[in-house]
């Protein structure tokens, strides 16, 4: 598989002259959401299937900005959130194919009901 | 103290000696706790630890684990028993007694795959009562077995109490010359975490690529700061085993999931950190063990999804090293994380003791045995400036743990510097640091400081500098979105090219991804060493790890490493300083004051100076002045046969008229022997050459020549020491009977007379 970056560029292209001519950005160098996947399976292949969804749930997010990965990461946190924030934001993840992802937050909605950890009214 | 034993014991005032001195060792400023397993102050097996269970619904679902009812499940309990438990192999592996598991753990003959297969469906209760099973010897073979990367790596604090930028360069550059290869720092003032990330970014590639950085400090700008390129990798995700604690941290089993993903979102190594004793420091222990909510937090670590697990020797290290079988407990939490097929970052972290003793038996099973990271944050720098806390080992350690590795052949992933290269490097990180925040205009700091930063030992070495730099430094990179492209390019500008090269390297290591698999780090030729790439295949003596000639060589010559003829510079300084002149064959003696001195092959013919550093002609004028003080006649000779002191005294004594006899080797070591004793008893033996005076020789003399006269001399005391001679003379002694050994031969004693050299005398 030849890699590129999540911008389509191939590794042979992020150079120093590249990059001092301010032909590469920031999102040049971003790891491709298929590269992820690939690592997931050579995880999961080596027999912890845990890490290979780490892997499959972090290609979801590497299509997202950082300020938005951040935000859900903050959404996450103890007492952060209500239920129905909680599951605002599993359906955005869900809509943009972050199917993963959004099974997590709702996972952790339904946790955190149980266990008196959503936001305090 | 009252005699009330009736065992006749007197009451005394003073306090005994022997706890006089125990009582100032430094281990005795180490606190002890006696157990106490209400509040968790217990390493295994607290009585309120569950005993293990697996119920599985129909589609594998748990119903109970460890005792407790799905419904009663804690956060952490519920994220297991939901993503940490392989059902397909829960139930055999449920089902095995824990010793039967135990002995297949530290079975070289069975393979590392069979074990983790089993681990990964049995409960956190389980795995803990299997590993509380081994012993410490067993623990080190199961380590040596289980840790997933067949070469063991080590990991380096890098921080300085002013978050000088051009130290912690330098600083960085000097942990990756002395083979660390991966870098930590953190702050002790949080705005200026991006310098700090920045200068150690730059330092760690100087001199060589594929070090890894990260910045310890709060979560969400930890990942920031990750998400910039600006560290390689994260490791400060916490995790807890109480529910109470865990949230206390501000975090749930699901933000720590998805923080795993966003990392690795960005092409990121992460791993997690852990280690018992954190709960017990939070009061919220649960009345659990600490191994056992290790145990739990390790399954955690898995269930998340981390590759990773930092712990045995972290934040709580003290507080389980403080009960009976701490030190024990703080190596089987690695061995948890290896079990679950996890990269180890081993404990010897925080310093668990003021005594150098234990803390040295903390590192020595896991340096001993091997690991992914020996020490979880080697103190690459002074105590004082580790902005954590002081290390287990540190900086003034380098030289005993370079050393420890050369003792055991053991590869504790560190090599030798000398000092013209860590000067390059230092020199060079620091200028490249002060060039990329001159030209990112971050800060203007004084060229004039590169100097001091080059030469110091720690931040007290350095002048105050400007207070906020740092902190405008960091608050620049953060406005300006600063990444490693930015910082890449700026070296590149500023004329650092190679360094550039490297920076953008990490840059694309992270778009490739190879660095997520397990247990990742870089070779210096940016390969990537993994559970993929370099599996642990350790099957017993003569598989896994093995030294490659080159680095036993690297590991064997150690700065301190002297040859014979370096250890023999002090005799060359000396050589030729005087004249040995043979007069003809010894012949017995008829004069009854007459005393000879036997000396040694090599005296004063290849051999110069003692021990103590008295030239061996000063020394024979002690004894021969001894001698005429007590009114005696000494006469001279070489017994070139032997070498051995009892018998050149012995030969001596034989042919002297007293039948008395000095003996004397050139390394110092002096006798007094008589004709008619046994070769290996004497009259007086003075052994230990380097503490031998020319007083004591002077007295040799005198005594030598009582005997001659049938008086009772009082005999010389050896001095008191507590130094270890042998450890810093037996490199030299070899040397030196060598040379005698060498200049031995057949044939008799020769009467010789020993002179000052006359080119010698006129040129001093």
């Amino acid at each position: 598989m030849t890699i590129r970056t999540a911008s389509g560029k191939s590794l042979e292209e992020i150079t120093l002259e590249a990059a001092l001519a301010g032909d590469i950005t920031a999102a040049d160098i971003r790891i491709h959401p298929e590269t992820l996947r690939s690592q997931a399976s050579v995880a999961e292949n080596a027999g912890n299937p845990q890490l290979g969804q780490n892997l499959l749930r972090a290609a979801e997010l590497a299509t997202l900005r950082d300020d938005e990965v951040l935000a859900i990461y903050e959404a996450l946190r103890p007492h952060r959130s209500s239920r129905d924030q909680l599951e605002a934001i599993a359906s955005t993840l869900e809509a943009s194919g972050a199917a993963l992802c959004a099974g997590l937050v709702r996972e952790a909605a339904r946790a955190y009901e149980d266990r008196d950890l959503l936001r305090k009214t | 103290m009252k005699d009330d034993s009736g065992m006749g014991v007197s009451k005394r005032e003073a306090r005994l000696g022997r706890f006089r001195v125990l009582d100032s060792r430094p281990v005795n400023l180490d606190g002890f706790s006696a157990e106490d397993s209400g509040i968790g102050l217990i390493a295994f097996e607290s009585p309120d630890d569950p005993a293990p269970s697996l119920r599985l619904g129909p589609s594998g679902e748990v119903l109970e684990m460890d005792g407790v009812d799905a419904r009663d499940f804690d956060c952490i309990d519920a994220y297991i028993a939901r993503h940490g438990i392989d059902s397909a192999v829960a139930r055999e592996a449920m089902d095995m007694p824990e010793i039967e598991f135990a002995r297949m753990i530290v079975d070289p003959g069975v393979p590392r795959g069979a074990v983790t297969r089993l681990a990964a469906g049995m409960t956190p209760a389980k795995l803990a009562g299997a590993v509380a099973l081994l012993r410490p010897v067993e623990l080190q073979m199961a380590i040596s077995k289980m840790r997933v990367r067949r070469t063991p790596s080590n990991q380096a604090h890098v921080t300085n109490r002013l978050d000088d930028p051009l130290l912690l360069g330098a600083d960085a550059a000097t942990a990756v010359a002395y083979g660390f290869r991966e870098l930590e720092t953190t702050v002790p003032v949080l705005g200026d975490a991006a310098s700090n990330a920045v200068a150690v970014l730059i330092g760690s590639q100087v001199g060589s690529a594929g070090a890894l950085v990260q910045c310890s400090i709060e979560e969400a700008l930890e990942l920031e700061l990750g998400m910039r390129g600006l560290t390689t990798y994260a490791e400060t995700v916490s995790l807890y085993g109480t529910e109470g604690v865990f949230v206390d941290g501000d975090d749930t089993p699901w933000s720590k999931a998805f923080l795993c993903s966003a990392y690795a979102s960005r092409g990121l190594k992460m791993r997690v950190t852990s280690g018992g004793g954190a709960e017990v420091l939070m009061g919220a222990a649960e009345g659990k063990s600490t191994f056992y909510l290790e145990a739990r937090c390790v399954a955690l670590a898995r269930a998340i999804g981390a590759q990773g697990v930092q712990n045995g020797g972290i934040d709580g290290a003290a507080v389980v090293a403080s009960v009976p079988d701490g030190m024990r407990a703080l190596l089987a939490e690695n061995l948890l994380v290896m079990l679950l097929d996890m990269e180890s970052c081993s404990g010897n972290d925080m310093l668990v003791s003021e005594s150098d003793i234990r803390r040295t038996a903390h590192l020595l099973p896991l340096f001993l045995a091997g690991s992914d990271f020996i020490c979880s944050g080697y103190g690459s720098i002074a105590r004082h400036d580790n902005m954590f806390v002081a290390s287990c080992f540190n900086a003034d350690d380098l030289d005993d743990y370079l050393i420890l590795q050369r003792d055991w052949g053991t590869d504790g992933a560190l090599r030798t510097v000398d000092e013209e290269t860590l000067a390059a490097v230092r020199e060079r990180a620091a200028k490249a640091v002060l060039a990329v925040y001159k030209d990112l205009g971050l800060a203007d700091l004084d060229p004039a400081r590169v100097e001091q930063v080059v030469v110091a030992y720690s931040s007290k070495d350095l002048s105050e500098g400007d207070p906020h730099a740092a902190l405008d430094a960091a608050s620049a990179i953060l406005e300006r979105n600063l990444t490693a492209l930015d910082v890449a390019c700026s070296l590149a500008r500023t004329g650092f090219h190679e360094e550039a090269e490297r920076v953008l390297g990490m840059v694309r290591a992270r778009v490739v991804g190879d660095y997520l698999q397990t247990a990742a780090i870089f070779s210096e030729d940016m390969t990537v060493l993994s559970k993929i790439t370099d599996p642990n295949d350790y099957q017993g003596p003569g598989t896994g790890y093995v030294l490659s000639p080159q680095r036993r060589e690297q590991i064997a010559r150690v700065r301190q490493e002297r040859s014979t003829a370096e250890l023999l510079a002090e005799q060359a300084a000396l050589a030729g300083s005087v004249v040995l002149n043979e007069k003809g064959i010894s012949q017995t003696g008829h004069d009854p004051r007459e005393v000879c001195i036997g000396l040694s092959p090599a005296f004063a013919s290849r051999l110069w100076v003692t021990l103590s550093g008295v030239p061996v002609f000063e020394v024979l004028r002690e004894i021969l002045a001894g001698l005429e003080e007590e009114g005696c006649v000494g006469r001279t000779l070489v017994v070139r046969s032997s070498i051995d002191l009892g018998m050149i005294g012995l030969t001596a004594a034989r042919l002297a008229g007293s039948g008395v006899a000095v003996g004397l080797q050139a390394k110092g070591t002096v006798l007094i022997h008589r004709r008619d004793l046994a070769p290996l008893a004497n009259l007086e033996l003075l052994s230990v050459a380097p503490l031998i005076t020319r007083e004591m020789y002077r007295r040799i003399g005198m005594n030598a020549g009582r005997h001659a006269k049938g008086l009772r001399p009082i005999p010389n005391r050896n001095p008191y020491t507590d130094e270890s001679y042998e450890a810093r003379h037996h490199a030299t002694v070899c040397a030196m009977v060598a040379i005698e050994r060498d200049a031995c031969r057949d044939g008799l004693p020769v009467d010789v007379e020993i002179a000052r050299s006359a080119s010698r005398t006129e040129a001093s």
